[in-house]
């Protein structure tokens, strides 16, 4: 009896043996497989299109060993209407150039027309979403940013201090990829200002932000970003700057179309110094163009 | 008389492996995608595959994001835009040596052979013939092979303002360095 029972088993184990063979050798390798992608860290990737959202910043950072190079643009309103081109024959520029040190620290460069202001930064990754050897839901990037206004002095007669045109800026940004389509994220922000207009205003403005961006199509996409100041003061004079865009992508190019009450292009001006009145139709146009070289190749040594 | 069915189907019950099966975590791929105006390589050596001497049975498969690009943009489009990777985490090949009786793989040696079965890519499910050469070394196997994929086949889309940049075919490059698993 116990024989026979243990004859049948061989047998049946024979039978599978052979019918299942391909899907041993299948179950191994996912075995294996498995086995070598524990210890891998599996990064969230382009949570947002560029490293920027709209006019901030988003938690991307450009890649390694790549600069990027932008121009953007900001027209007048779309209120002044068809004798200005609906704001087209008022345009601010900014151009920028960002490049990414390794995976997790990027500087970059920039100057805007208005206020003949030049700009440079830093942005850092301190925690990146991923998962695989480690879960972690949410990246955490800190950017800063100082900006100096190169205008010829108002008064030259007078004692102008250089050190009274700095104005500095330090943000958190806190986002996550949800899914392939849909990225979020919060922004706490700080500008500090060398010099103010009156006693009155603050040196130091603190504000929260927050983006989102979801795609609507592979290559197209619609990102909504808006600042809230955390003071009143000035209320009636400043707005809480509101963007939204379309990022458009066509291979190394990213083209963002934007509609804002805002029209500086760095922080600074976006969150203490923007006038537009959604209300009163103050809607700015205006774009980001992006374009990405590879500056190091880091498949060479592949 | 028994007792010697008995062991045999003992040995054969769970002894699958011994002997003819070869594994390796650190197979090449490579794929190329010419045209005019652009070339585009992506490159991974973490395939993981295993080959039943035996049986002529090979089985493959690789994590798409473990590919690597020249240009970083290229990785993002790559695993975002043609391959989602999200959805389609890898690529599956389970293929049989054609015409087995004809070849001996017990001796050193570099012999041609012709792979036969279904390769999985994003998702889609094709029959491929896929022509390779299979060359034994003491307890090392090298199987290479080249062959074309066609994107279209496995519903890979390409926008019309890029098809000048990828190609349609794809052109494969593999390389497995096997050693004997048991």
């Amino acid at each position: 009896m116990f024989k026979r029972l243990v004859l049948s088993a061989l047998i049946f184990g024979f039978a599978v043996s052979i019918s299942n063979a391909q899907d041993d050798l299948l179950d191994l390798i996912e075995k294996e497989d498995n086995e070598k992608n524990k210890d891998k860290r599996d990064y969230a990737s382009a949570a947002f299109k560029t490293n920027l959202a709209v006019t901030s910043q988003s938690i991307e950072n450009v890649a390694s060993g790549v600069l990027s190079f932008r121009i953007s643009h900001r027209f007048g309103t779309i209120s002044d209407g068809l004798y200005d081109l609906f704001g087209l024959d008022n345009s601010d520029i900014r151009f920028a150039f960002d490049y990414g040190i390794n995976d997790w620290l990027q500087v970059g460069v920039g100057r805007s027309s208005f206020e003949k202001l030049y700009d440079g930064n830093l942005k850092a990754k301190i925690l990146r979403q991923q998962k695989g050897k480690q879960n972690i839901p949410i990246s955490i990037v800190y950017y800063t940013s100082a900006a100096v206004n190169t205008l010829k002095w108002a008064d030259p007669n007078r004692e102008n201090f250089p050190s009274a045109r700095w104005t500095y800026c330090h943000q958190l940004l806190i986002g996550r990829k949800f899914s392939e389509s849909f990225s979020a994220q919060i922004s706490p922000t700080v500008i500090h200002r060398n010099l103010v207009p009156t006693t009155k205003d603050a040196n130091d403005v603190f504000a929260m932000g927050g983006a989102i961006r979801q795609k609507l199509t592979k290559r197209l996409a619609v990102n909504i970003e808006y600042f809230h100041r955390l003071d009143t003061y000035n209320e009636k004079q400043f707005k809480n700057p509101l963007s939204f865009c379309f990022d458009i992508e066509t291979g190394g190019h990213v083209f963002q179309l934007i509609f804002s009450n805002a029209r500086s292009m760095v922080e600074k001006g976006l969150i203490t110094e923007t006038t537009g009145d959604i209300g009163q139709g103050d809607i700015y146009f205006g774009f980001n163009l992006s374009r990405v070289f590879t500056v190091v190749d880091k498949t060479k040594k592949m | 008389m028994k007792k010697l069915i008995l062991s045999i189907l003992a040995l054969a019950a769970f002894n699958v492996f011994a002997q003819d099966v070869y594994l390796t975590k650190a197979g090449n791929i490579r794929f190329f995608s010419s045209t005019p105006l652009e070339d585009i390589e992506g490159k991974s050596k973490d395939a993981v595959s295993a080959l039943n001497t035996k049986t002529g049975e090979i089985v493959a498969q690789i994590q798409i994001k473990s590919f690597r690009f020249e240009k970083s943009l290229m990785e993002e489009h790559f695993n975002e835009n043609y391959m989602e990777s999200e959805k389609f985490p890898k690529a599956v090949l389970k293929a049989k040596i054609l015409d087995l009786e004809k070849y001996d793989f017990s001796k050193d040696g570099e012999q041609k052979v012709v792979f036969e079965g279904d390769l999985t890519i994003h998702g889609v499910t094709k029959k491929v013939k896929l022509e390779g050469t299979i060359k034994k070394s003491g307890k090392n196997v090298q199987a290479k092979s080249v062959f074309k994929v066609k994107l279209a086949d496995y519903n890979i889309k390409v926008p019309s303002v890029v098809t000048k940049n990828i190609a349609e075919d794809i052109e494969v490059t593999v390389d497995f360095p096997y050693e004997l698993k048991i």
